[in-house]
C-alpha cells in the first residue's frame, strides 16, 4: 500500500500533503485492525477471564450475590492476598451432585446422538441439491437459508402444537387410524432430537452442499463403468471427498446443540436433564452465580477441543478459498 | 456439467423442503384460527392479530427489539467489516491467532455461556443492566458473523483492482471506499440483514443481560409460551416471519439485479 501512495504523491508540490497522507493511511490501517481487536478482547475474551473468577468465589446473599476475590481495591498487595481467599468449593460441588455429571454426560450424548441423525438428515438434501440443475441451484439453496432467517424460538414453538398429546401430528395418526392412543412426544427426548435436528439442518446441509458441489462426479461415472456399484462408489469417493463439509456441519450442529437451552426447555419438559438448562436454572431460579460460572466453565472446557478442531476446519477452508 | 437428477435427488429434497416448511406453514395457518385452541380448526378469523395490537406490553417489546436490533446490526457491521478486512489484508500480525479465535469461537459458542459472561462483565464494570448492555452484548455476538460473510467475499475479491486505482493516484483511504467498498457492498448488507436478524431472535443472551424495561420480543414471547400455546403468539410469530421474509426477499433481489448489471458492465467492458 505505501508503495502506491509514493506513486501518488509524484508531483513535487503535493509532496507535503502525501507525507501527512501516508502517515494518515498508516494510522487508519492500524485502526482497521486495534478497533475490532479490542472489542473483542473486552467483550468477549475478559468475561470469560472474569466468570472464571466467579467460578472461584464464595456465594453471599448480596447484589451481586458473590464475595469477590482478586479485587484491585486494595492495590498489588490485596490482590495478591485475594489469592488465600480462592476457593475451589464450587467446583467441588459440582462433583457432589450426581446432577451436574448427569447433565453434561446426557447433554454430550443428546449433542451426538441428534449431530448424527441431522447428519443422516441433511446429507440427501445437500446431495440432491448439488445434482440439481444448474439454474435451480441458487433457488434451492435460497430455501435451505430462508428458515434460518426465521426465529429459531419460533421455530420451536411451532414443534410444541406439532407434537402435543392432542397436537397436529395425533391427529393425524389418529384420524388415519395408524395409532389408536396419542403418542406421547413432547417433554420426551425424542421431541428434543427432533428440535435439533429441525433447528440446526440448514447448518449441517450448506457446507455439505458447498464441499459437494465442488465435487467432480466423472469420478463416479468412472468407477461406475469400472463395475464399482453405486453405494460402495458412495463410500469410495462421494463421501471422503465431501468430508471436509462433513466435518463443519457436524462440528456446527454439535457444539451449540451440547449447551442449547431453549429446545429441552420448551420440547423436553420438566424431565429432561440438559447442561444448558442446568445453568439457566441455577442462575435465574436459584441465583446462585458462583456456582452457575462454574458450571460454565466446565462446560467450556469440555468444548475445548471441538471448538479448535473447528477453527481449525475454518482457517483450511479459508486457505482454500484463496 | 453433465448431471442427472435422479428421482431419489428429487425425493430428498422435496421432502426435506416439506419438512423444513411444514412446521412454519402450520404456525402461520393456526394464527388465522378463530377458536382459542391452537390445533383446532374453527373458522377463519383476525382477531388473534386484532387483539396483538392492544397487547401493549408485546408492542413496547416489540418496539425496544427493532431499535436492539437497528443499532446492534449497524454498529456490528462495521467493526465486523473491519475484523473481515483485519484477517483477509493483515496476514501477520502479533496476536494474529487469537483475533481469528475470537472472530470464529462466538460463531458456535453455546449461547448461555456467552450470555453468563457478558452479564458478569457488566456487573464488574458496574453498568446497570438495560437497553445499553442488551446492545452491547448483541454487538459482540453478531460483529463475528458479520465478519465471516464479509470475509468470504473479501477472499474472491481482485485485488488488481486496487492496485489499478492505487498506481492512478488514489490513495489507500480513497481506494478503500470508492473501490473495495462498492464491490464488496452486497456482503456488507447482508451481513447487516444476518445480524439483525440474529439481534431480532435471540432469547438467551438477551435474557440474560437485559434489565427492566429493556423487555425484548423473545423474551415477552417465551415468557408467554411457558404459560401455554395461543393464536396470538402464533399472530406475533407470523408478523415476525412476515417482515423478515419481505426484507430477505427485496435484499436478494436486489442483489440478484446488482449482479446482472455487474455482469453487464463487463461484458460492455471487455467489448469496449
Amino acid at each position: 500500500m505505501s508503495n502506491a501512495a509514493v506513486t501518488a504523491s509524484a508531483p513535487a508540490t503535493n509532496s507535503d500533503k502525501s507525507i501527512l497522507a501516508r502517515l494518515g493511511a498508516a494510522f487508519v490501517g492500524r485502526l482497521v485492525i486495534i478497533v475490532p481487536y479490542v472489542w473483542l478482547l473486552f467483550f468477549f475474551l475478559v468475561p470469560f477471564i472474569i466468570v472464571f473468577k466467579i467460578s472461584l468465589s464464595q456465594t453471599a446473599i448480596a447484589m451481586p450475590p458473590y464475595t469477590p476475590v482478586l479485587d484491585f481495591k486494595d492495590g498489588i498487595s490485596g490482590f495478591f492476598a485475594g489469592f488465600g481467599a480462592l476457593s475451589f468449593d464450587n467446583y467441588a460441588w459440582l462433583t457432589q451432585d450426581a446432577l451436574y455429571f448427569n447433565a453434561y454426560v446426557t447433554s454430550v450424548i443428546i449433542a451426538a446422538i441428534s449431530t448424527v441423525l441431522t447428519l443422516i438428515v441433511g446429507y440427501p438434501i445437500a446431495y440432491g441439491m448439488a445434482r440439481a440443475p444448474a439454474t435451480i441451484r441458487p433457488t434451492l439453496l435460497m430455501l435451505v437459508i430462508l428458515p434460518f432467517w426465521t426465529s429459531f424460538l419460533i421455530r420451536v414453538y411451532a414443534w410444541i402444537g406439532i407434537l402435543k398429546p392432542e397436537g397436529l401430528l395425533n391427529q393425524l395418526l389418529l384420524a388415519t387410524g395408524i395409532i389408536s392412543q396419542p403418542l406421547i412426544i413432547l417433554n420426551t427426548y425424542t421431541a428434543i432430537f427432533i428440535g435439533i435436528v429441525y433447528s440446526y439442518l440448514p447448518f449441517m446441509v450448506l457446507p455439505l452442499y458447498s464441499s459437494l458441489e465442488k465435487m467432480d462426479y466423472s469420478l463416479i461415472e468412472a468407477a461406475k463403468d469400472l463395475g464399482c456399484p453405486p453405494t460402495s462408489a458412495f463410500w469410495k469417493i462421494t463421501f471422503p471427498l465431501s468430508l471436509p463439509g462433513v466435518i463443519a456441519g457436524c462440528l456446527l450442529v454439535f457444539i451449540p446443540a451440547v449447551g442449547e437451552f431453549v429446545i429441552p426447555d420448551l420440547l423436553g419438559g420438566s424431565q429432561t436433564l440438559m447442561i444448558g438448562k442446568t445453568l439457566w436454572n441455577e442462575f435465574f431460579a436459584n441465583r446462585d452465580w458462583p456456582v452457575s460460572s462454574a458450571v460454565a466453565v466446565i462446560l467450556l472446557l469440555l468444548l475445548t477441543v471441538p471448538i479448535m478442531f473447528f477453527q481449525q476446519a475454518q482457517a483450511r477452508a479459508q486457505e482454500q478459498d484463496k | 456439467m453433465n448431471t442427472t437428477w435422479s428421482r431419489f435427488n428429487v425425493t430428498s429434497i422435496v421432502l426435506g423442503f416439506a419438512f423444513l416448511y411444514l412446521p412454519i406453514v402450520l404456525l402461520i395457518v393456526f394464527s388465522f384460527n378463530e377458536s382459542k385452541l391452537v390445533t383446532v380448526w374453527g373458522g377463519f378469523s383476525t382477531k388473534w392479530y386484532v387483539s396483538l395490537f392492544h397487547n401493549q406490553g408485546l408492542m413496547d417489546a416489540t418496539w425496544v427489539t427493532a431499535r436492539v436490533g437497528v443499532i446492534s446490526a449497524t454498529v456490528a457491521t462495521v467493526l465486523g467489516t473491519l475484523a473481515a478486512l483485519t484477517l483477509t489484508r493483515y496476514t501477520r500480525f502479533r496476536g494474529r491467532l487469537l483475533f481469528s479465535g475470537m472472530v470464529f469461537a462466538p460463531l458456535v459458542m453455546p449461547e448461555v455461556i456467552t450470555g453468563l459472561s457478558l452479564l458478569l462483565l457488566f456487573v464488574a464494570v458496574g453498568l446497570d443492566r438495560g437497553f445499553l448492555t442488551v446492545t452491547l452484548a448483541h454487538i459482540t455476538l453478531t460483529m463475528c458473523f458479520v465478519a465471516v460473510v464479509v470475509q468470504s467475499r473479501l477472499v474472491s475479491f481482485d485485488r488488481s483492482l486496487e492496485e489499478a486505482a492505487m498506481d492512478l493516484g488514489a490513495t489507500p483511504v480513497k481506494t478503500f471506499f470508492q473501490i473495495t467498498l462498492p464491490v464488496i457492498m452486497p456482503a456488507i448488507v447482508s451481513g447487516w440483514m444476518l445480524a439483525f436478524t440474529l439481534s431480532l431472535d435471540d432469547l438467551v443472551i438477551a435474557s440474560f443481560t437485559s434489565g427492566p424495561g429493556a423487555t425484548t420480543l423473545p423474551m415477552k414471547i417465551y415468557s408467554q409460551v411457558r404459560l401455554g400455546v395461543t393464536p396470538e403468539i402464533n399472530a406475533a410469530c407470523t408478523i415476525l416471519i412476515a417482515v423478515v421474509a419481505v426484507g430477505v426477499i427485496i435484499a436478494s433481489v436486489a442483489n440478484k439485479r446488482r449482479e446482472v448489471q455487474r455482469q453487464l458492465d463487463e461484458r460492455a467492458a471487455q467489448r469496449g
